[in-house]
């Protein structure tokens, strides 16, 4: 990179003070956006002085996009659906249980798991930043963490829910969990109808990552029909 | 801090708006930013509750303007220079010129897994009793710190429940400062929806937040 970067010493004094410049440069093959030049500066720079390894990133990257997702989660909500004991271990203490599955870590050492009922409807949020719990969801989507979410699941989460198709009963009540501290929620939705006899693997199909926030209920339908165990 | 961070409650950002099919990361940048953050984090030069501070510092219009890993890549920059890791200079020429700085430890790929794996838990011990037990009626403090907390606006001042004794764990209002972990009760705190957004609140609703010790007072 050190032929490319000796252009962008100049363009990034540019670019600092015009979001738009790069188009500018569009003709450059080989030109970085704005961003991407500071950011490859400063991984450079880390790596230079010794604070940080490629390899190391290269290998969080690879955790967090392709080994932890809602796949995890979707296994402790089957589990429960199934298991009356461990639904019950869940709810009380659901960091251990959850660990019963060789599921935890960073993002999720303090987990709380809260039961959707007929009555009552659980809806997950972090108003101050983007808290969620990653090891049985992975990385929060962009809706999550951006400000329309925070500020409307805690005044008007009934709003909120119908943007997501979701509408409850009157009768349902909503309690929304804002994320203020290390703890971190996830719901553990009602089993659908017409579900008996499924096994751990078909049931884990049903449940979808917003499904887990609260902000989608668990159907029959698998989520991805190919990919339904048969 | 009363920032552009405390959203709880605004109005005027429009519907959400799910993307179907979302991918992790939507650019390679945001990979290396996320990675970054999260390895200069484990060198203990910061911890997570001052990374928090830094993001939700920076100036309101420019944190609403700013994508999600923008804001980490601005406080992950001023952080290094606030630590003097690196200048300012040295970041935008992506090259030392300063000798490096020592650091508690690095984050190596051997065993990276495991280590994140396992989590770093931020409950910690303490011999002070709680202040409140299951069921006690508070109030949550009317208090406005221009540092870092976790309080968010609008619960400040509204009478809640405590629905859940949590532990004991790290205070962020201290440790984002490094200015010690300051073990404290953290409890989980039920307000009424209506007791919250009056009129407006959903009928029967709750919000709950987890609220540590100093933020809260018999009500």
């Amino acid at each position: 990179m050190s032929h490319d970067h000796a252009e962008h010493d100049h363009a990034d004094h540019d670019h600092a003070h015009h979001d738009h410049a790069h188009h500018d440069h569009a003709h450059h093959g080989s030109e970085l956006s704005p961003v991407e030049a500071r950011v490859r500066a400063l991984e450079s720079l880390l790596t230079e002085k010794g604070y940080v390894d490629p390899a190391a990133l290269d290998a969080l990257v690879e955790l967090y996009e392709t080994k932890v997702g809602p796949h995890l989660g979707a296994r402790v909500v089957a589990r429960a659906w199934l298991d009356p004991a461990f639904r019950s271990r869940l709810l009380t203490e659901a960091t251990p249980a959850i660990a019963e599955l060789g599921i935890g870590g960073r993002g999720g050492e303090h987990m709380v798991v809260v039961e959707n009922t007929p009555e009552m409807h659980n809806l997950v949020v972090c108003t101050l930043c983007s808290c969620y719990p990653w090891p049985v969801l992975g990385l929060p989507p962009v809706w999550y963490k951006a400000p329309p979410y925070r500020a409307r699941a805690v005044i008007d989460p009934r709003g909120v829910l119908a943007e997501f198709g979701v509408t409850l009963p009157e009768t349902t009540r909503i309690t929304v969990w804002d994320s203020t501290a290390e703890t971190r929620y996830m719901v553990l939705p009602m089993r659908p109808a017409g579900t008996e006899g499924f096994s751990e693997e078909a049931l884990a199909a049903l449940v979808t990552r917003d499904c887990m926030i609260g902000t989608g209920l668990a159907t029959a339908l698998p989520v991805e029909p190919a990919e339904m165990p048969l | 801090m009363n920032g552009a961070q405390d959203l709880g409650g605004a109005h005027g950002f429009g519907p959400v708006v799910p993307e179907p099919d979302e991918p992790v990361f939507h650019a390679a940048w945001e990979r290396r930013v996320f990675a970054m953050a999260l390895a200069m984090g484990y060198t203990g030069a910061w911890n997570l509750d001052g990374s928090r501070a830094a993001r939700e510092s920076l100036p309101p219009a420019e944190y609403l303007a700013s994508s999600y890993y923008a804001i980490w890549l601005k406080a992950l920059e001023k952080q290094v220079a606030a630590t003097g890791l690196a200048t300012p200079a040295e970041m935008a020429a992506g090259r030392a010129t300063e000798p490096a700085q020592p650091v508690a430890r690095t984050l190596n790929r051997d065993g990276l897994e495991e280590r994140f794996r396992a989590g770093f838990p931020s409950s910690r011990a303490t011999d002070a009793p709680a202040r409140f037990a299951l069921g006690d009626a508070v109030l949550a403090r009317n208090i406005h710190p221009t540092t870092h907390t976790r309080l968010p606006r609008y619960v400040r001042g509204k009478r809640g429940r405590i629905v859940r004794v949590d532990g004991t764990f790290v205070f962020p209002d201290t440790n984002a400062y490094q200015a010690g972990e300051s073990p404290v009760w953290l409890y989980t705190v039920a307000f009424t929806a209506q007791d919250l957004w009056g009129e407006s609140g959903d009928p029967g609703g709750t919000v709950t937040v987890a609220a540590f010790e100093p933020y809260l007072e018999p009500a």
